[in-house]
């Protein structure tokens, strides 16, 4: 047989995002990938050195379209962390509250894109539908329905309006009125298993390999999750369960983010339950003259994708020395997606890439 | 998990019945949330034109653009921020910065135009621009532009406890009034290295406070130099406009901080105690200095008076390389400002380090000498290139009730106490007046009552032409006086002081003020004659008010002095008077009458003797 280079993306309906694979095959087997990204590259990290501190925070969130949220929450960690400064209680659980609010609209779309890749374009309707649901309620928190400019350095920027919590808890009562829906149609469907059933295998040893975190990792048995490992704002003050699955494929993988958005939910819940009063935010200095004493730290956390991860450095001045993203997409989409695609169907490739919920822009930051 | 199954998706079939998710826009419009972060709004008669919100904005999107229409009052400029909707990401960082709040966000998002240029738009609100934003009726979503806006459709508001600023001051640590009020102790302690870097890191840098300074002080540079800690780098700045930064740091009448953009929503930058934390910190001005006179020109100049006005010109001049006289009738310098404060607020030795600066750069102080009197004017006129007045007010007005004769005069008796021989006071004390002065007066008294009568019951009350809520002396000036036991008797006027047989003072009889100014706002208080009160006492000061005194002037030139309708002598931007070669400042010229005004005189009358003098080559 004769052997074929083919590009999968930019353009190529399957693809999802500012990404692209090259690939060569053999008939419909792939028998190497190389990814391509670069599509995307706005140069973040080189620009944060050129702003102040506070300048910072309307762009971090920027790097993620999907879930901007982890972004503001890892930029502020960082700040903090080299700025010493301290988080009221109070604005620890709003921070919990948003950011697993944040999880389920992600996770919202990704299941639509995963979906509309599949061809279950009804599933696709309803998760873009309730993850607008999800993003009213950003609106209304925050002002921004898709860049919320919420979780700064030193607490959250606005408490909860009034009556917020209620209608929190309606919507994820209605959102969460529907899995059985969702299973009946997509998750239980016998095309979706068998379309996703041994697709795109991560085992766990290649996974832990090659720094595959987040579904990835969580497919194939490993209950690795920052926020349980290393809890930051309010993950240990509740109970909940990291869910995982044993078979590291594309269905795993899916069944995991299911998973996750219903803990999440219910995790939320309880938050609200624990909820102090108080404060959500201490003051930062004046950010004309704010300058961070010189350091370096690493901090992470868990976003929908995986770990998350900041290097920050200042040399006391009033900008960031350096600023490096971890981000979870960049193993997910290069190094775990090559190997992963390796010897599938071309069938499979959007596929196998969505279950691995790569998302370009933070790969290429 | 159930089992996987191809019947499940039939669930979806139940969907084909419900109505449509779908909005259809324009004819089904959503509503936005009420935080929404849409365009700006801008309330201007609110905003100050401070620039803050382009400063922080991290796109560059905001632009200060002069608006003509605009009238600015001291402390604000005539610009208004301009957006480039190009450029806005609408992260609202803007709208928490904004001191006086005036910047918000509409819930307003639509704008669709051919034209790139219309996406740059200076914002207004429903209070000054009727076009823009339409009532209910009016407005039209089809029509939704930048320019076809919605009435009362705010959005992301602008909260305090989550501005970008601090409202709050670093906290002045003060005697509190049951130990400060026994003795002459300073009541203001100033504050330490690390207080004074946390209040000057609150500054904004606007400098909106440095167009309000009479003498145009460069204020957000020094507290910049401050919040460095660098304190003689600060001096040296503070130095380039005033010469007397430990006395302006204590007494200063502080038109900056009413003009300071923190003031609008919170307490202002504390700019006063900064310039003294700076003048204080510095041990020795000279070495933080380094000054030295300019090259001799051989021009002599006479100053008369060693007051703000006096010790600043002469300051100026010398560093010119003038030769420098200065007259006064004290035994030492600072004119007015050693006199009338109180020691407790501004300390003898705070003077005497701002005069001994200037003193060291070689201006000849002759003390002890009054003009007209140990020396002729004439005599000082023909010995130099030009004279100036810094002569202050200081005489002490009368009511001229009866028997004011045995009232004491507020400025003798504030000038004794500088003396080790201080006033012997009685132990009921009844202070006419409710202005600065008259505090100063009662708040003195107090002390020297705890001093002299110890243990005994004492009393000091004021009485004023003035209600409550109009005495002229500053809110601060009455909380203190009033936290340190000063009994007040507003709107009352005095009619006479009573004496008995022996002929000492027994008591001040008083009657109803029922109105200071009349409908021009011009002093003329009407009373209720019929309604009288007596306060009794044993001892009555006058504070209602100072004049100067010309008579050392020869009458030839007194009558060729002009003056204006407010009885200012008239100066000209150069600060020469109608006499050539005679030049004036200070309180016998501003309406101000404090110290940084009189600083702004000698600038001005600094640059005005410099052409003078090259006119007369």
């Amino acid at each position: 047989m004769r052997e074929l280079e083919l590009y999968f993306g930019p353009q190529h309906l399957g693809m999802v995002g500012n990404f692209s694979i090259t690939l060569k095959v053999e008939g419909d087997r792939v028998l190497e990938a190389a990814a391509n990204p670069g599509y995307l590259h706005r140069g973040f990290e080189k620009l944060m050195e050129q702003r102040s501190w506070i300048k910072n925070f309307p762009m971090v969130c920027r790097m993620n379209v999907i879930e901007p949220d982890s972004m503001e929450m890892i930029y502020a960690m960082g700040v903090e962390s080299l700025a010493g400064l301290q988080v009221p209680e109070r604005a620890q659980f709003v921070r919990s509250i948003y950011l697993e609010l944040a999880r389920v609209g992600s996770h919202l779309f990704g299941l639509w894109a995963y979906a509309n890749m599949l061809g279950f374009d009804t599933v696709a309707q309803w998760a873009m539908y309730h993850r607008d649901l999800v993003l009213d309620l950003f609106e209304e928190l925050t002002g921004g329905r898709v860049y919320h400019i919420y979780i700064w350095p030193g607490g959250v920027r606005r408490d909860f309006p009034e009556g917020f919590e209620k209608r929190l808890v309606e919507t994820l009562h209605s959102i969460g009125g529907c899995v059985p829906d969702y299973n009946g149609t997509f998750f239980e469907n016998r095309l979706f298993r068998d379309r996703a059933r041994n697709i795109g295998t991560v085992t766990r040893e290649e996974a832990l390999g090659m720094g595959g975190t987040g579904q990835v990792l969580r497919a194939t048995g490993v209950p690795y999750d920052v926020r349980k490992i290393e809890p930051y704002a309010a993950y240990d003050r509740v109970p909940w369960e990291v869910p995982t699955r044993e078979d590291g494929d594309a269905c795993s993988r899916i069944l995991v983010v299911r998973d996750e958005m219903i803990e999440s939910v219910h995790m939320i819940f309880k938050l609200l339950d624990e909820m102090p009063g108080g404060d959500v935010y201490n003051r930062i200095p004046n950010p004309f003259k704010w300058r961070i004493p010189a350091g370096e730290t690493y901090v992470r956390c868990e976003s929908s994708r995986g770990e998350l991860g900041l290097y920050l450095v200042s040399d006391g001045g009033e900008r960031p020395y350096r600023a490096h993203f971890r981000t979870p997409s960049f193993p997910h989409g290069l190094t775990v997606l090559e190997d992963a695609l390796r010897g599938e169907s071309i069938s499979d490739v959007g596929n196998i890439m969505i279950s691995l919920y790569v998302v370009a822009p933070e790969i290429d930051r | 998990m159930g089992k996987p199954s191809i019947l499940g998706p039939l669930r979806a079939v139940r969907f084909l019945l419900q109505k449509p998710k779908t909005l259809r826009y324009p004819f089904e419009p959503k509503e936005p949330a009420r935080r929404y972060r849409g365009f700006h709004l801008n309330d201007w008669d609110k905003c100050t034109g401070c620039g803050n919100c382009a400063d922080i904005c991290p796109n560059d999107a905001i632009e200060m653009v002069e608006q003509p229409e605009v009238e600015a009052e001291p402390g604000e400029k005539n610009e208004r921020p301009r957006l480039d909707y190009g450029r806005c990401c609408f992260c609202g960082l803007c709208v928490d910065i904004c001191p006086p709040g005036s910047l918000r966000l509409s819930r307003d998002y639509f704008h669709i135009h051919f034209d790139p240029k219309t996406f740059v738009f200076t914002p207004r609100d429903e209070k000054t621009d009727d076009e823009t934003y339409l009532p209910e009726g009016e407005y039209s979503v089809l029509k939704a532009s930048l320019a076809h806006r919605r009435r009362d459709y705010q959005g992301f508001d602008p909260d305090l406890d989550f501005a970008l600023f601090d409202p709050q001051r670093v906290e002045m640590p003060e005697v509190p009034p049951e130990k400060r009020k026994t003795s002459f102790i300073e009541q203001v302690l100033g504050y330490d290295r690390g207080q004074a870097v946390r209040e000057s890191e609150r500054c904004l840098e606007c400098a909106l406070c440095e167009d309000a300074c009479p003498a145009n002080l460069k204020i957000s540079d020094y507290v910049e130099a401050i919040y460095r800690d660098d304190p003689e780098e600060s001096l040296r700045t503070i130095f380039r406009d005033n010469p007397i930064p430990a006395i302006c740091g204590r007494i200063c009448m502080k038109h900056c901080e009413d003009a300071c953009s923190l003031s609008i929503r919170g307490e202002p930058l504390a700019i006063r105690w900064l310039k003294r934390y700076a003048a204080d910190t510095v041990r020795d001005y000279r070495d933080a200095l380094r000054q030295r006179p300019g090259e001799p020109t051989g021009r002599k100049i006479a100053v008369i008076g060693a007051g703000p006005s006096g010790l600043s010109l002469a300051y100026f001049l010398r560093l010119q390389g003038h030769e420098v006289v200065v007259f006064d009738e004290r035994p030492a310098g600072g004119g007015i400002v050693r006199d009338g404060p109180p020691r407790y607020r501004l300390p003898l030795e705070s003077i005497q380090r701002d005069v001994d600066h200037i003193s060291s750069l070689g201006v000849e102080f002759r003390y002890g000498t009054r003009v007209g009197r140990d020396i002729d004017f004439s005599e000082v006129m023909n010995g130099c290139d030009a004279v100036f007045l810094g002569i202050g007010y200081t005489v002490s007005r009368s009511t001229r009730v009866e028997n004011a004769e045995r009232c004491l005069l507020a400025l003798d008796f504030l000038r004794r106490n500088k003396t080790p021989d201080r006033t012997p006071v009685g132990k009921d004390i009844v202070v006419i007046g409710g202005g600065n002065v008259a505090m100063d007066v009662a708040r003195e008294a107090l002390r020297l009552q705890a001093i002299q009568h110890p243990g005994e019951r004492t009393r000091v009350q004021t009485v004023s032409l003035e209600d409550r809520d109009e005495l002229p002396a500053t809110e601060e000036e009455i909380a203190e006086a009033r936290e340190e036991g000063v009994l007040f008797n507003p709107a009352w006027g005095p009619k006479g002081v009573i004496l008995d047989e022996g002929g000492d003072v027994r008591g001040l009889l008083c009657m109803k003020c029922l109105s200071v100014f009349d409908e021009n706002g011009r002093f003329s208080p009407t009373f209720d004659e019929e309604r009288e009160m007596v306060l009794e006492t044993d001892m009555v000061i006058e504070a209602i008010g100072q004049g100067p005194d010309f008579s050392f002037l020869p009458g030839e030139l007194r009558e060729r002095l002009e003056f204006t309708t407010a009885r200012k002598v008239k100066v000209d931007e150069g600060g020469m008077t109608s006499i050539p070669g005679v030049f004036a400042g200070g309180d016998i010229v501003n309406l101000n009458m404090d110290a940084v005004t009189a600083i702004r005189d000698a600038k001005a009358a600094a640059e005005g003797i410099e052409r003078w003098l090259s006119d007369q080559d």
